[in-house]
């Protein structure tokens, strides 16, 4: 049966034609749903750039919290775990094969935890009385007198939001700049060296980086879709949507409370809209930047 | 300062890595922590979970909060052991899709020469932006207007087109000569005996890599079960899991853990046996 199936569409239809259904569809309807009001029961009614120009003017709750919240969250989770997980791969690098793997591991676990079974487990650390586990180190230790409401308390709900999504953020780019680092020729290096390299930051930063440039890019894109899609970080550890004053909330909350909560499906997919466009931009930037960079170099 | 041999990937302990160590094992600890918070908060007996001041490390390790947690059915009546079978089903099912519907189409887009080929893969690429959760509700409607709600497949068919797994496949396929290619079509072979005699074995660390990623991320979904089923028999682990959070009175918080820790050794397990194949694999993952 396999001796004639040569053309491609034997090899193409079924992954493209799921893509096709499950991806560019969505997206289209999306669009489409964005220049509607549509609360599921009645037909979707075309009100043209209404809910964009609602969006932009009218709630305050997103241009006052949501935007400003999903800017400082990915602004500091996305570089910093980028940053991150290129330097503990090069550190990896540095050392023999066997403790290089077991540190690999436990640095790549705990992007391997789904969010909302470790919900149970932040909530019991970060608890707001004396038998949170953080207060009561604290407390121990005498550097709080009384036990703090982490986790409802507006000042600091998005630090540890921060502290939370970089301590899972070891992902697949984390591992494509490992495997970066280490593919590269140790015979280049010798040579820079004869050519008047001096020191190892120079190491890095004329011979590592641009040998790994690929997989730097790679790990760019992966760093700037992960930081959006833990946007739901924030609901789960202060168990509410909204959040407790809005403070962390971020836009895939903000979807959702429109959509599942309010059932205006319309304002929810504009929303969504830009939501992609965003982090379309953002990886652009983001690549932008990293090959500019390697043009000075 | 000269070049003092190789010390990117050493073969031996030399003591200038004393200082990458230090690093290494004071951030290993900070990202072991919450994971080692898991395993002992599951074994803790109820006097121990509440015990004042909170211990971190159980004293008396105890599978109470496992009884428990296998024991407990939903509301409706769905056992445990229900939700199990269902996520091992599913999570079998769309591993061994993601691995054939992937590396067919990578090997499309890396050797085949057709019209479009090109822009199929920068369709791909961009694609790798792709934040599934924004088309939640677009999603509910083609599933709805397929007939697939409550249909076992609706864990799967929206969640394996990875475009990850495409780009990690091809480019790996991508190393691989034409050569060997170009004999084996002298003797006659068809794209497809080329695609499964030659190439399927060849790309092993690729497809063990595609099926870790598609394995964590069926096995971790909780959306599908919450928005594509009306019907709790259907409904997967991570689901019911996720739903159990402070329902289940003095233990809760036990159990809780015990589900969470269910949910990540599996995926820990997996990672640990696959992971030189992945690291081999992720060596082709740049993009150009």
């Amino acid at each position: 049966m396999t001796r004639k199936m040569n053309h491609p569409a034997w090899f193409l239809t079924p992954y493209w034609l799921l893509f096709f259904i499950f991806v560019v569809i969505p997206v289209i309807i999306a669009i489409f749903l964005s220049f509607t009001y549509f609360n599921t029961i009645q037909r979707p009614e075309y009100i043209g750039m209404k809910n964009y120009v609602e969006l932009v003017t009218m709630d305050t709750v997103f241009m006052q919290h949501v935007l400003p919240n999903t800017i400082k969250f990915s602004l500091i989770v996305g570089p910093v775990g980028y940053l991150l997980s290129f330097f503990l791969a090069w550190i990896l690098a540095q050392i023999p094969h066997r403790p290089r793997t077991i540190l690999a591991v436990i640095l790549y676990s705990p992007s391997m935890t789904i969010g909302v079974a470790m919900q149970v487990m932040w909530t019991v650390i970060f608890s707001g009385d004396v038998n949170g586990y953080l207060n009561s180190l604290l407390m121990n230790l005498n550097i709080i007198q009384q036990p703090i409401q982490f986790l409802q308390s507006p000042q600091y709900l998005m630090t540890i939001m921060i502290i939370v999504s970089l301590w899972s953020s070891m992902g697949v780019g984390f591992l494509a700049m490992l495997a970066g680092v280490l593919n590269i020729d140790p015979v280049l290096y010798e040579a820079a060296y004869v050519d008047g390299l001096q020191n190892r930051a120079q190491e890095i930063w004329y011979i590592t980086i641009p040998q790994m440039k690929p997989q730097m890019l790679f790990g760019a894109v992966m760093a700037v879709v992960n930081t959006f899609q833990a946007g739901a970080i924030g609901v789960q550890l202060s168990g509410s949507n909204p959040t407790p004053q809005y403070a962390g909330q971020l836009i895939l909350n903000h979807i959702e409370d429109f959509g599942f909560i309010r059932y205006m499906m319309g304002y929810a997919s504009a929303v969504s809209v830009i939501l992609l466009l965003l982090v379309y931009a953002i990886s652009k930037v983001t690549q932008k930047l990293l090959r500019d960079r390697e043009a000075e170099a | 300062m000269t070049f003092m041999g190789n010390r990117i990937n050493p073969k031996k302990f030399h003591k200038s890595q004393i200082k990458f160590y230090i690093i290494l094992v004071l951030v290993a600890v900070f990202m072991l922590l919450p994971i080692l918070f898991i395993f002992a908060h599951a074994f803790k007996p109820v006097n121990e979970l509440y015990a004042w001041p909170p211990r971190f490390f159980v004293r008396r390790p105890s599978l109470e909060n496992f009884r428990m947690l296998f024991r407990i059915t939903s509301e409706t009546g769905i056992p445990f052991s229900r939700y199990l079978f269902n996520s091992i089903l599913v999570s079998f099912l769309g591993v061994v899709l993601t691995v054939f519907i992937t590396s067919l189409a990578a090997y499309g887009l890396s050797k085949l020469k057709f019209r479009g080929r090109l822009l199929l893969f920068e369709i791909n690429t961009l694609a790798l932006m792709f934040v599934p959760v924004a088309v939640g509700i677009p999603r509910y409607f083609i599933i709805a207007r397929l007939g697939l709600i409550d249909n076992i497949f609706a864990h799967i068919l929206p969640v394996i087109t990875m475009p990850v797994a495409l780009f990690l496949v091809k480019q790996f396929i991508d190393q691989i000569p034409n050569e060997l290619l170009e004999s084996a079509k002298i003797d006659g072979a068809s794209e497809m005996q080329i695609y499964l005699k030659i190439i399927l074995p060849l790309i092993r660390p690729a497809i063990a890599t595609v099926g870790m990623l598609a394995f964590q991320m069926i096995w971790n979904d909780v959306a599908t079960s919450g928005t594509f089923f009306d019907d709790e028999s259907l409904r997967t682990l991570s689901f019911f899991l996720a739903n159990l959070v402070g329902q289940q009175g003095p233990q809760g918080q036990g159990v809780a853990a015990a589900g969470a820790l269910l949910m990540f050794v599996p995926n820990l397990v997996l990672f640990i046996i696959l992971q030189s194949k992945v690291i081999n694999t992720m060596a082709h993952s740049g993009i150009k």
